[in-house]
C-alpha cells in the first residue's frame, strides 16, 4: 500500500520488461498501477487497445475519448475512455507531446507496399510484422477477434491536420529515452504492438523496442490533474467510482 | 467539395422517412445507390456500413481516414471496410463536410459530455441496439457497433490537435448520396441529441432514398 501524495515523484517500480521491435503482447493492468513505455531509441510506434477483463464488450472508445475532451491529440491530462462512460487510464506523465488514435495499423499489404515481404520462413523473428495481425493475435488469446478490434492508440506518434482536413504525418515525434505514463483506473486488459505506424515514412522497416514498467499509482486526490483536466474527467472518474463502490480499494 | 446529384426523385425505387430517435437498417444493393436528405436541417445522421454477406467485415473510420489521408468525408471519398475494401463511395454531396471522428452519442458518454443525471436520455447507441435486437436475422451483437459516420455532423480539427463542435454547416434540402460497391447493409440512427449543436438543438426527420 503507498502513502498517498508525492507517489509520481518516487513510483516504485514494480516489474520491468522490454516488448522486442515488431511484435505484439497483452497484460491485464490492476487500477492502482501504472504502466510507463520508454522509447528505447526514438522512432517508437506502440499500437494500443484495452478492454475490461470483467465484461470485454467494454473497450477503449478513440471517439468518445476524443470528443469528450474536445481534443485529436492526447497528452498529458487526458484520459483514455471506454465506451461505457468510464476511464480505462489517465495520461499522467508524457514527454513526447502528442500521441493519435485515428489512423489504425499497418496491415500485411500495406507493409509489403511500403517496405517489401519479409516472412518468417526466411527471417524468423526479424520478420515484418504488420500491426493488424498482431492485434488479431493477441485478441484471439482473450476468445476476441477482428469485431472486437477497435480504432487503436498509436502511442508515440503523431499526425497533424490542416484546414482542408488533410493528414500529415509527424516526423520525429519521439526521441530515444521518451516516456508516456498511463495510470490505470480500473482493472485493464492491454493489448500492444510495436509495429511502424502506417503511415511511416521511414525508408527502412522500423524496428524499435520499447521498455515498459509497472509503477505503483499514488491515490488519486481531489487535486488530481488528469481529473481536473477537463469537467468531463471529473464526471468519467465519478462513473469509476460508481463502478468500484463496495469493491475493495487501495489493498492488492 | 460540393457535387450535384443528376438523380431525379420521382424515378427512386424506396423512399422512407425517418424521424429523429429511430434507426433505420436495410440492405442497399451493390451497384444501388443511397441518398440521404437532410429535411429541414443540421439534422446528424450516425451511420454504419456492413457487408451484407458477412457483417464482420464492416465501415471502418480509421482505414478511411488513413488510406484518403484526410480526416473529413465529401464527395469522391471511398469508404473503406476493415478488411480495406470499398464498401461505397460519396457520389454527391451538397453538404460539402461529413464526420466520422466524433462517433455517435450513447447514454454513457452523454454522462460525461454533459451530466450524470442526463443519463437516460435516448442516444443513438440506444436506436442501434435495439436494431440489431430486432433484426437477428443479420446476427449481429454489440461487437459489431463500432465507429460510425455522422453525416451532415461538422467536427473541425484544429492545426494545434484540438478538436471542436460547430454548428452544422447543413440546411433544409441538402444531401449526400453513395453508391454501394458490395451488398451493404445500411444502419442509420438519426440522431436524437438534444444537449449539443449537432441538431441544433432540435432532432428532426431524414429521408432516405434508394435508386436501383
Amino acid at each position: 500500500m503507498t502513502t498517498g501524495s508525492h507517489t509520481s515523484l518516487a513510483a516504485k517500480v514494480l516489474y520491468e520488461d522490454k516488448i522486442d521491435a515488431a511484435a505484439h503482447w497483452s497484460l491485464r493492468v490492476r487500477k492502482g498501477t501504472s504502466l510507463k513505455l520508454i522509447d528505447v531509441e526514438g522512432g517508437a510506434n506502440v499500437g494500443m487497445l484495452f478492454y475490461n477483463p470483467e465484461n470485454m464488450l467494454e473497450r477503449y472508445n478513440a471517439p468518445d475519448t476524443l470528443k469528450g475532451q474536445h481534443t485529436f491529440k492526447l497528452t498529458k491530462g487526458n484520459c483514455l475512455y471506454s465506451d461505457m462512460g468510464r476511464i480505462f487510464c489517465s495520461i499522467v506523465d508524457d514527454s513526447v507531446g502528442w500521441h493519435e488514435t485515428v489512423c489504425g495499423n499497418t496491415t500485411k499489404k500495406i507493409v509489403e507496399e511500403k517496405w517489401g515481404e519479409k516472412n518468417y520462413q526466411e527471417f524468423r523473428n526479424e520478420w515484418n510484422q504488420n500491426g493488424h495481425n498482431s492485434f488479431l493475435v493477441e485478441l484471439a488469446k482473450y476468445g476476441l477477434g477482428k469485431k472486437d478490434m477497435a480504432a487503436n492508440l498509436n502511442l508515440f506518434s503523431a499526425v497533424g491536420v490542416d484546414d482542408e482536413g488533410n493528414l500529415q504525418y509527424l516526423e520525429n515525434n519521439s526521441k530515444a529515452g521518451d516516456s508516456v505514463t498511463l495510470r490505470f483506473e480500473m482493472d485493464t486488459l492491454v493489448l500492444m504492438h510495436t509495429c511502424p505506424h502506417p503511415l511511416s515514412t521511414a525508408t527502412e522497416y522500423p524496428r524499435k523496442p520499447v521498455t515498459y514498467q509497472i509503477l505503483q499509482s499514488g491515490e488519486v486526490e481531489d487535486g488530481d490533474f488528469c481529473r481536473n483536466y477537463r469537467d468531463e474527467n471529473a464526471r468519467g472518474f465519478q462513473n469509476n467510482e460508481i463502478y468500484h463502490l463496495g469493491g475493495a480499494c487501495c489493498h492488492d | 467539395m460540393i457535387k450535384e446529384s443528376k438523380l431525379v426523385v420521382s424515378q427512386a425505387s424506396f423512399r422512407e422517412t425517418v424521424l429523429a430517435g429511430d434507426y433505420f437498417m436495410k440492405v442497399i444493393k451493390k451497384g444501388q445507390t443511397f441518398r440521404i436528405l437532410d429535411l429541414e436541417g443540421n439534422q446528424a445522421a450516425d451511420t454504419l456500413f456492413y457487408n451484407a454477406a458477412d457483417p464482420s467485415e464492416r465501415y471502418s473510420a480509421v482505414d478511411t481516414i488513413r488510406e484518403q489521408l484526410n480526416v473529413y468525408l465529401t464527395a469522391g471519398t471511398k469508404l473503406i471496410s476493415n478488411e480495406n475494401n470499398v464498401m461505397l463511395e460519396i457520389v454527391a454531396d451538397t453538404c460539402g463536410r461529413h464526420d466520422t471522428l466524433g462517433g455517435a452519442c450513447a447514454t454513457e458518454s452523454n454522462t460525461i459530455r454533459y451530466s450524470l443525471d442526463k443519463k437516460c436520455m435516448h442516444a443513438c447507441r440506444d436506436s442501434w441496439m435495439l436494431a440489431i435486437a430486432e433484426n437477428e436475422q443479420y446476427g449481429m451483437t454489440k461487437r459489431d457497433i463500432t465507429h460510425n459516420i455522422n453525416f451532415f455532423m461538422n467536427v473541425p480539427v484544429t492545426k494545434e490537435g484540438g478538436l471542436t463542435f460547430e454548428d452544422g454547416i447543413s440546411s433544409p434540402g441538402k444531401y449526400v448520396e453513395l453508391k454501394a460497391h458490395m451488398d451493404t447493409i445500411v444502419l442509420l440512427s438519426n440522431c436524437p441529441q438534444l444537449n449539443n449543436p449537432c441538431n441544433a438543438y432540435n432532432p428532426t426527420p431524414v429521408e432516405v432514398i434508394i435508386w436501383d
